[in-house]
């Protein structure tokens, strides 16, 4: 129990550090581009994967096991889009995020702090918590909501991939129940969703790297508890979040 | 000039430092020598700030380093410069922009004469054809000589150096300790070298603190070492058969 808070007063700290004015702002805003590139940009192609691949094997699922004279033919449609919308492309998809980006943050800062670097920076009198910290997190927390649009609407593809080649049913069909009593907030409570999630991510996976103390296996210790880590947390925040703009 | 005066640090209930008192002066190639574990990385962790001391003051020409301020000691710590025993180059960063870092996060310069005086640094350490690699590119030598552009190029007052010879071949660190001596002078820093290389020892120690066990065994210069009745300290730096003769030759000299 002393152990967990200690922790959790460790992170508070960091956090402190990290969101102190930058001491120069454009080589604030190079890290941040950098960041931008690092976490959002090169994570496009694997959300957009596994948001097709999922988003036609929940029209495949629903389909087959709800298929029935009773019900309607537009419930596919309506039961997938649902999905993506509150669930599938805020939640699950930062959960797989939690483990790419994640790992990468937990590594990258584990590295530096075991090789020095880190070290280096608070000779030279850089606050490198936010030097660091600071530009992942704000990075992160920007290009998720653009990750979980990308993941929405590859999802939806997907779903129309299973009409146009795998001829379960008709597209017609789908579109009637992707468009049914369709409700704006919901794209809007997976992108608040995610912007939790996203400083989740970043900070915790930021604190777990940054406060590395060894050599490689506890890089490689840090990376896998940022990803536990973050993963729990997001389950939690999920429940909370869910019932604050849903109730 | 930096003072130390009494200077202890425990780590739990272990006390590593024991009241260290010594006097680093400028323009001088200071060592720290001392066997693994003596204490002496930890000496140099407090002396810069990465380890808060139990006890103790550390004086940069007259300026108490524990009672300062965190801003007071920002200020401070841009008149520092340090090459660590990895080297410590970010390994995203090109050779000039990693010997740029500094000037970019505090200079008010131009882009141009930051760049500029980057490349003087680099000159300096005779690097300037390697400005555009990246720091895995280029070989261990090559690194703690970047290290070195990066240390001075803000033209900083207290240059400090933990093992900068550690893992390269002794021609390398000759040119590294030749390459530090004469910076040392040229900028007239308070240098504090942390090494177990005897021969830098031998090359380069103006004024030599041996620490044993947490606490300052010896003090003296290189030429002090060959006289010294000190068991410790000649059971350390003697240990080799090498620098057995190499004593044994400097004692005939001397009596001769």
């Amino acid at each position: 129990m002393i152990k967990a808070l200690r922790t959790v007063g460790c992170y508070v700290v960091l956090m402190k550090r990290a969101f102190a004015r930058p001491e120069r702002m454009h080589m604030f805003f190079k890290q941040y581009i950098k960041e931008i590139e690092q976490l959002g940009i090169n994570s496009i192609g694997i959300v957009l994967l596994i948001s097709f691949f999922i988003g036609a094997v929940i029209t495949i699922q629903i389909k087959l096991n709800i298929e029935s004279p009773w019900m309607p033919r537009w419930t596919v449609g309506y039961v997938t889009r649902e999905i993506l919308l509150l669930e599938f492309s805020s939640s699950i998809m930062c959960l797989i995020l939690a483990g790419k980006v994640g790992s990468n943050i937990a590594s990258e800062l584990g590295t530096m702090r075991v090789t020095q670097q880190i070290d280096a920076l608070e000779i030279m009198g850089v606050n490198s918590a936010n030097y660091l910290i600071l530009p992942k997190i704000t990075a992160l927390v920007t290009a998720i909501p653009v990750l979980v649009t990308f993941s929405i609407f590859a999802g939806i593809i997907g779903a129309f991939a299973t009409c146009w080649f795998g001829g379960i049913m008709t597209a017609t069909d789908l579109e009637y129940g992707l468009q049914f009593t369709f409700v704006e907030w919901f794209v809007w409570c997976g992108i608040i969703k995610s912007l939790f999630f996203a400083f989740i991510i970043a900070s915790v996976s930021a604190f777990f790297g940054y406060s590395v103390e060894g050599g490689s296996i506890e890089v490689g210790k840090a990376s896998t508890d940022a990803v536990v880590s973050s993963s729990v947390l997001i389950l939690f925040a999920d429940l909370i979040l869910t019932q604050l703009l849903m109730g | 000039m930096i003072e130390i005066k009494n200077l202890y640090k425990s780590f739990d209930d272990k006390e590593v430092l024991k009241g260290i008192n010594a006097t680093f002066e400028n323009g001088k190639t200071n060592l720290i020598i001392g066997q693994s574990g003596s204490g002496k990385t930890v000496f140099m962790k407090c002396i810069v700030g990465l380890l808060q001391p139990t006890k103790g003051e550390i004086l940069y020409d007259e300026r108490n380093f524990l009672n300062m301020g965190k801003n007071e000691k920002k200020l401070l710590r841009r008149e520092m410069g340090m090459i660590f025993q990895s080297a410590a180059l970010f390994d995203s960063m090109s050779v000039l922009e990693n010997v740029m870092f500094p000037l970019n996060m505090f200079s008010k310069d131009t882009l141009r004469d930051r760049q500029r005086r980057a490349l003087f640094c680099l000159d300096r350490v005779k690097l300037s054809d390697a400005s555009n690699k990246f720091p895995g590119e280029i070989s261990g030598g090559m690194q703690k000589r970047v290290a070195i552009a990066r240390a001075i190029a803000l033209q900083p007052q207290y240059l400090f150096c933990d093992e900068p010879n550690s893992g390269l071949d002794p021609k390398t660190s000759l040119v590294i300790d030749e390459l530090i001596q004469d910076i040392t002078r040229e900028y007239n820093m308070t240098t504090i070298i942390n090494t177990h290389d005897m021969n830098s020892v031998m090359g380069i120690g103006e004024k030599i603190i041996f620490i044993y066990e947490g606490h300052k065994e010896w003090e003296g210069s290189k030429d002090d070492i060959f006289t010294s009745p000190n068991s410790k300290l000649n059971n350390f730096v003697f240990a080799s058969d090498l620098f057995q003769k190499v004593k044994e030759a400097e004692v005939q000299n001397l009596e001769g």
